[in-house]
């Protein structure tokens, strides 16, 4: 039993860490809480949907079909709606953002219909594990694997190559890096892709865990992913890996003793009890102020 | 006296008044949050729990108590103000996007909570009764508006106002020259929490049903839209940007189901036309003054450049 409910916890949360990873960042790059990163990921979810169903493509290349399609979406996003507003007060291009997330949300409604929908049958075979007593999908392990493939690509390219570099230079100095000849613009456009791949894949992960797709998924699971971003210390990257999994941990251990029904608001109340001992999160840098 | 306002108010169209009083209690809810983060520069992205748990008191005082509107709407307001200090107190110490965040999650749960006590009829929503009144709800709602705004007046141009701005613009300098930081964020908490809480009670008499899931994170993204567009910290910009959004998706009701997404798109447009709000941080009687060729007041310009100092980007951030 509880090695069965870590498991789901495990699959559950390593989702909201692949949103999580976006916005925290975002945020570290250019201190902007990017609400319309939730709708990357319904989109993303919806894309997923798309390939399987009417192009009828395997399921790993869905997925990369969606990524690509995000990546394009969330450069495009910053491109129009951020970049103009970067040397405004951080407020309007908070404002901003959330038109994006109501536009976003309300062009997939028109398009696909307010009612869920689901993947088609046989995209990905799932067949059920027995490990002792606990009861193991593959699609969970998919989840799992694919989560961590990700994760670890994302600390290679942020740690190991020089546009990592440059990310990481930008997200300790932005004026700075850009007077050392790293091109900031491109920087941003870059962790913006980054994001919104990682959102697109938990997208289809999601879509294909719960088998259900609609317009309006991104924005609880986007706020939860933000949650569970600040949870860890927002602009630290193993700081969003460690909040997620332990947002959708919690969550399952909530539901299983009971709790199913305050199932949303359990995320936020781990928030506010771990924020109100480590006020920048758990992995977060201390704020110093210069007086 | 209040048969003579129904008989007036009988005049006009039942769905112009509908969008009047929705105006004016979006300029409510927009003046208390202008007190939070407009004036003390705190962030909140939960406002719309506070609207929430007044309308939920201010509706069971009339279901339980039958108490008359004006008693039930101060008693209201003073509930919510109480429940604000007390969350206030612990989570007013975290800073920037993490006080926000906090907010954002406390409105989640009392969102939760509401529709799982009884007390609120979980999921089904409470269907409010008529409010203890003879005077029509347009006029009590504008009456309301009125005393919101003269009272947010006065709090600009006092010594306590002074204090929060203070606070805005520079924790560690407002803490040497002897304001107590805490106290003055927990108080401004709880005015803006005040104010929301009458605009709910409003709201749950008004619309004579309420929901727990109508004062979610959208409705929060509501009002926060209204002060930013208004020009944050500018009273006349909170009315102006309140009035403006209220009534917006009843304009754009020929549009039908395009209507959200215009209203998408056009928060992008005046955001990235107008960074700053509508109104800045100019009053009306400086604007009044611009146009009659005199120099607006030196409070004015001493904020707009603090305003400009304070922006990322440029300095030392």
């Amino acid at each position: 039993m509880f090695f069965q409910q870590l498991i789901n916890g495990i699959a559950l949360g390593s989702t909201y860490a692949l949103i999580a990873l976006g916005y925290t960042m975002v945020y570290g790059i250019i201190t902007l809480i990017n609400f319309a990163h939730g709708e990357i990921y319904m989109v993303g979810a919806f894309v997923g949907l798309f390939a399987t169903a009417v192009l009828k493509v395997n399921f790993f290349i869905a997925m990369l079909i969606a990524m690509l399609v995000c990546v394009l979406l969330g450069v495009f996003i910053e491109r129009i709606a951020y970049r103009p507003l970067r040397k405004s007060s951080r407020l309007s291009a908070l404002i901003s953002a959330i038109g994006v997330s109501i536009f976003l949300s309300t062009l997939a409604q028109m398009l696909f219909g307010a009612n869920a929908k689901g993947y088609p049958e046989g995209v990905f075979p799932v067949k059920q594990i027995t490990i002792g007593s606990a009861e193991i999908s593959t699609l969970q392990l998919l989840i799992i694997a694919i989560s961590a493939i990700l994760m670890i690509a994302l600390e290679f390219i942020v740690h190991k190559t020089k546009i990592g570099k440059a990310m990481r230079a930008t997200s300790e100095d932005y004026n700075t890096a850009a007077l050392m000849g790293i091109n900031v613009n491109m920087v941003i456009s870059f962790t913006f892709a980054l994001g919104s791949a990682l959102a697109a894949a938990g997208g289809v992960l999601v879509g294909l865990l719960f088998n259900a797709v609609s317009f309006n998924m991104g924005l609880m699971a986007g706020l939860k992913a933000f949650a569970a971003a600040v949870l860890g210390g927002i602009g630290s990257i193993p700081g969003a890996m460690l909040g997620g999994l332990l947002l959708g941990v919690t969550e399952v251990a909530g539901v299983a003793i009971g709790f199913s029904s305050y199932r949303d608001a359990i995320a936020f109340a781990i928030l506010v009890l771990v924020l109100l001992v480590k006020p920048t999160g758990l992995l977060g840098r201390k704020i110093q102020k210069k007086v | 006296m209040g048969d003579f306002l129904q008989q007036l108010v009988g005049y006009f169209n039942p769905y112009y008044l509908q969008i009047i009083v929705n105006i004016g209690i979006g300029i409510i809810l927009a003046l208390g949050l202008n007190v939070v983060t407009g004036l003390t520069g705190q962030l909140s992205l939960g406002h719309a729990a506070f609207m929430s748990i007044g309308a939920f008191t201010s509706a069971l005082l009339t279901i339980k108590l039958g108490m008359p509107f004006s008693v039930n709407l101060i008693l209201t307001g003073f509930i919510t103000a109480g429940v604000a200090a007390l969350i206030g107190l612990p989570i007013l110490r975290l800073t920037g996007d993490y006080l926000a965040i906090c907010t954002l999650g406390f409105a989640e749960i009392v969102k939760v909570v509401f529709l799982n006590l009884d007390i609120t009829n979980r999921a089904l929503g409470l269907t409010v009764p008529a409010a203890n009144t003879t005077i029509p709800m347009p006029v009590v709602v504008w009456v309301v508006v009125l005393l919101t705004i003269i009272c947010v007046t006065f709090i600009h141009n006092s010594r306590f106002g002074r204090a929060l701005m203070a606070v805005r613009g520079d924790e560690i300098a407002a803490e040497a020259m002897g304001i107590n930081v805490t106290l003055y964020k927990v108080q401004s908490f709880a005015i803006g929490a005040f104010i929301a809480g009458v605009g709910g009670g409003l709201y749950a008499h008004f619309m004579s049903y309420i929901n727990p899931s109508d004062f979610g994170f959208l409705k929060s993204v509501d009002i926060l839209s209204m002060i930013v567009l208004g020009g944050l910290g500018s009273i006349t910009g909170s009315v102006i940007g309140a009035g403006i959004l209220s009534a917006a998706p009843e304009f754009l009701r020929f549009m039908a189901n395009y209507r959200m997404l215009v209203y998408g798109g056009l928060l992008v447009c005046m955001m990235i036309f107008r960074p700053n709000g509508l109104m800045g941080r100019i009053s009306f009687a400086d604007l009044v003054l611009r146009t009659l060729g005199r120099k607006p007041h030196l409070k004015t310009i001493m904020e707009q450049k603090i305003m400009e100092s304070s922006r990322p980007g440029n300095g030392d951030t």
